[in-house]
């Protein structure tokens, strides 16, 4: 039970019997983010930094990312890890496309975040020019804490929010 | 490394083919080499003496200079004597030509793709001339010297509206 | 909707056989993204049911123009984009990198600069083998493997951020020597690796090598002549996986190599199975090198005294003119490297890395290219897996131990 919510005496009888009232967007908010699944994307040297958040050593399992799905159509967040060239941009976008609502983009890095180290030609300057990004997480690469920390912050803004902003 | 397999490679070749040294290149020893006996003098180099690894084939631009424009680089090792040499090929022009090396080493195959879709050096000959690394349709040689490294700039207040009328802007929507 | 790539069928109609044409043959398109390819490969497959006829790869979804980037950088600041091209051997690029301009300079790197950059190499060796078995095994389902490789990483990445401050692009290395001298904490924690590490390969050779489902899957898949993989051009642990015991270290030794006793596995078959063996024991004679050069850590300086090169201590600054002048001119300028050029190559866990540099006397590179082994690698690839079935591709691809950032660069 989140805090502010108002006690309704119904509570205390029907918590005898197992049943607990609770609104339905934190009902539903709490539900995608404990078992949110990443898309496997990882690009470039953020994806080891990314595997290493998955390993053993840091655990992103304890928060709900079991396990990353190769397919778009089963999973509900897109981590951008890595560089994105140009010649890459349609395949992100078709990706994106593909992710079944609702969808999340966390861009992982400074390269996805904004280029990065590398300002020329050859690369996307930040991911945002494409798909729509939630968080952004900094470092090259991050740290696997930091990730999380990102993560975190990603549930921490579904927690919050309104059934008009639902797809 | 056995010295002396190397000068007296370095010898022979220069006598038969009449070459230079390149005082550029330090290490390791380098010969330059017209564009037309290139395939000559790698075949000799293979099969005479023993040069059978080729380490590397790329190019460099020296624009605004116009001879040369071009310097083709091609590394070889000889895994018997454990011995490394170069040779360099000037080019001029703005879109030279040079015979493929694939039918000698064949890992010379995506390298020779690389440098065309790099600096613009057409390889007669070649099985697959396509770009590798940019996409097929980018048009442009980016790694040639009169190419813009095509960076973004940071756009202070005063000049927001200025430098966002050059900005590229994405035309991709939400589906 | 996005439009699809746009492919002109004229342009491509060449790289597939006749039988692809009439609809016999299917062809199937390996993505950009797909767990397996250990990055953004993308393959085109022309399958005769399931056992490949022809393979043809398409590169260039990373690609970073790190070459060209590097030409408008200082030379000193260009160092960093070289920890980014090969991201799982850092060290290893930032090494080459730096013997290349020490080449140019003539400058000297004093002995222990060098026994560090032998001892972070061969560390980086190790982790470079870790990924490779970790997702390799992933790959042919013995998905334990991974967690297990990951862990032992932590440990070599914490011994990185114990020297630099970061895991993983360290840029610690520097022409001269390196960054900063080692802190105290850096013999503890790399003794403790030591005891640790023998017994966890071990374990994973009790895990893997006499496995009847890993042999199953990788003897005989991928199979590679020494006469082929030379005309190729491939080397590392592919070509010694053939039997060609070629190795820069042994070859042309660089950076103090030559004090060191290890020895080169080799195989004889050239398939997966060999290169898995190959790559394990040179885990073990990294551990060798790295003892050795343990014991013998001389002390002395960290970095040469060439001060056009190498900026003065701080210390310095307070008593003498000159220093702060050098301090000055490579600050705000940098160092000029004299004009020449030069082919420095360098035994990287993937083969032989090799930095062609050419400068015109200036302060920043005039060209840079890197060939790199992944590149030349994925030529090859179709040679490997004629007649395979594509489960078998994912293990050929794990052995060939591409990092698609070392090949688009």
């Amino acid at each position: 039970m989140e805090e502010g919510s108002i006690g309704v005496g119904i509570e205390q009888k029907a918590g005898n019997m197992g049943v607990v009232t609770v609104g339905l967007e934190q009902a539903v908010n709490w539900a995608r983010t404990n078992a949110m699944w990443p898309m496997l994307f990882g690009l470039a040297c953020c994806a080891i930094e990314m595997m290493s958040a998955q390993a053993a050593h840091n655990d992103m399992s304890r928060f709900g990312m079991e396990l990353m799905r190769a397919s778009p159509r089963q999973s509900d967040l897109m981590i951008v890890a890595g560089r994105v060239s140009r010649k890459m941009v349609p395949v992100i976008r078709r990706l994106y496309d593909q992710l079944p609502d609702p969808k999340w983009v966390i861009s992982m890095g400074d390269c996805a975040s904004c280029s990065g180290v590398f300002n020329n030609y050859a690369l996307l300057q930040g991911v945002d020019e494409v798909v729509p990004v939630d968080v952004y997480v900094a470092g090259c690469p991050p740290r696997p804490e930091a990730l999380i920390h990102g993560i975190l912050t990603l549930y921490d803004k579904v927690r919050h929010e309104k059934i008009g902003s639902w797809v | 490394m056995s010295e002396e397999h190397l000068n007296t490679t370095l010898k022979s070749i220069k006598e038969r083919f009449g070459l230079h040294d390149s005082d550029l290149m330090k290490y390791p020893p380098t010969l330059i080499v017209a564009p037309e006996k290139i395939i000559e003098v790698s075949q000799v180099l293979r099969d005479e003496f023993g040069f059978n690894f080729l380490c590397e084939l790329t190019a460099v631009d020296y624009w605004p200079e116009e001879e040369p424009r071009f310097n083709v680089i091609y590394g070889f090792y000889s895994h018997a004597n454990n011995v490394r040499m170069a040779l360099r090929v000037p080019l001029n022009g703005d879109y030279p030509s040079l015979h493929t090396l694939e039918g000698v080493y064949r890992g010379a195959n995506w390298h020779e793709r690389e440098v065309w879709d790099m600096f613009g050096i057409k390889f007669e000959g070649h099985s697959d001339l396509r770009r590798i690394l940019m996409s097929h349709d980018w048009e442009g040689h980016p790694l040639r010297k009169d190419y813009p490294l095509g960076y973004e700039e940071p756009q202070f207040t005063f000049n927001y509206d200025e430098i966002d009328k050059r900005k590229h802007h994405g035309r991709y929507e939400e589906a | 909707m996005t439009e699809p790539l746009e492919v002109n069928y004229q342009e491509l109609k060449h790289l597939v056989s006749e039988r692809a044409l009439k609809g016999e043959t299917v062809l199937l398109n390996m993505g950009p993204q797909h767990p397996s390819t250990h990055g953004v490969l993308r393959l085109l497959l022309e399958l005769d049911g399931e056992v490949i006829v022809n393979c043809v790869p398409d590169i260039g979804f990373l690609h970073t123009g790190i070459e060209k980037n590097m030409e408008a950088k200082r030379w000193e600041l260009a160092e960093v984009m070289t920890d980014r091209t090969d991201y799982l051997n850092t060290t290893g690029n930032n090494l080459a990198y730096c013997l290349a301009i020490e080449r140019l300079a003539d400058l000297d790197v004093p002995p222990r600069a060098q026994a560090v950059r032998v001892i972070l190499v061969e560390l980086e060796r190790i982790s470079n083998h870790l990924v490779w078995l970790g997702t390799h095994a992933l790959d042919l389902a013995a998905m334990s493997m991974f967690l297990y490789c990951f862990r032992e990483r932590e440990s070599i990445l914490d011994i990185k951020e114990i020297c630099s401050g970061q895991r993983m692009m360290t840029t610690f290395f520097r022409p001269g020597g390196l960054w900063r001298d080692i802190p105290a904490d850096f013999e503890i924690a790399i003794r403790r690796f030591l005891r640790m590490f023998p017994g966890r390969i071990k374990q994973y050779e009790a895990l893997l090598t006499k496995n009847p489902l890993w042999m199953d899957r990788t003897r005989n898949i991928g199979k590679i002549s020494a006469d082929d993989a030379i005309n190729m051009s491939l080397t590392g642990p592919v070509l010694r996986g053939s039997g060609v015991a070629y190795d820069v270290r042994k070859a042309q030794p660089y950076s103090g190599y030559e004090q060191y006793d290890f020895i080169i596995p080799t195989g004889t078959h050239g398939d997966v199975y060999d290169r898995y063996l190959v790559r394990m024991e040179e885990m073990r004679q990294s551990l060798r090198i790295i003892q050795q050069a343990l014991d013998k850590l001389p002390y002395g300086p960290f970095r040469s005294n060439n001060r056009k090169y190498v900026p003065p201590p701080r210390a310095e600054l307070g008593t003498s003119m000159e220093a702060v002048i050098h301090h000055f001119k490579l600050w705000t300028e940098g160092f000029k490297v004299p004009k020449g050029a030069v082919y420095v190559p360098v035994e990287s866990p993937k083969g032989e890395l090799g930095y062609y540099l050419e400068s015109n006397g200036g302060n920043q590179p005039y060209r840079i290219h890197m060939r790199t082994p992944s590149f030349v690698h994925l030529q090859a690839l179709p040679l490997m897996c004629k007649g395979h079935l594509v489960a078998d591709l994912v293990g050929i691809i794990g052995s060939v131990d591409i990092v698609l950032g070392d090949c688009d660069r």
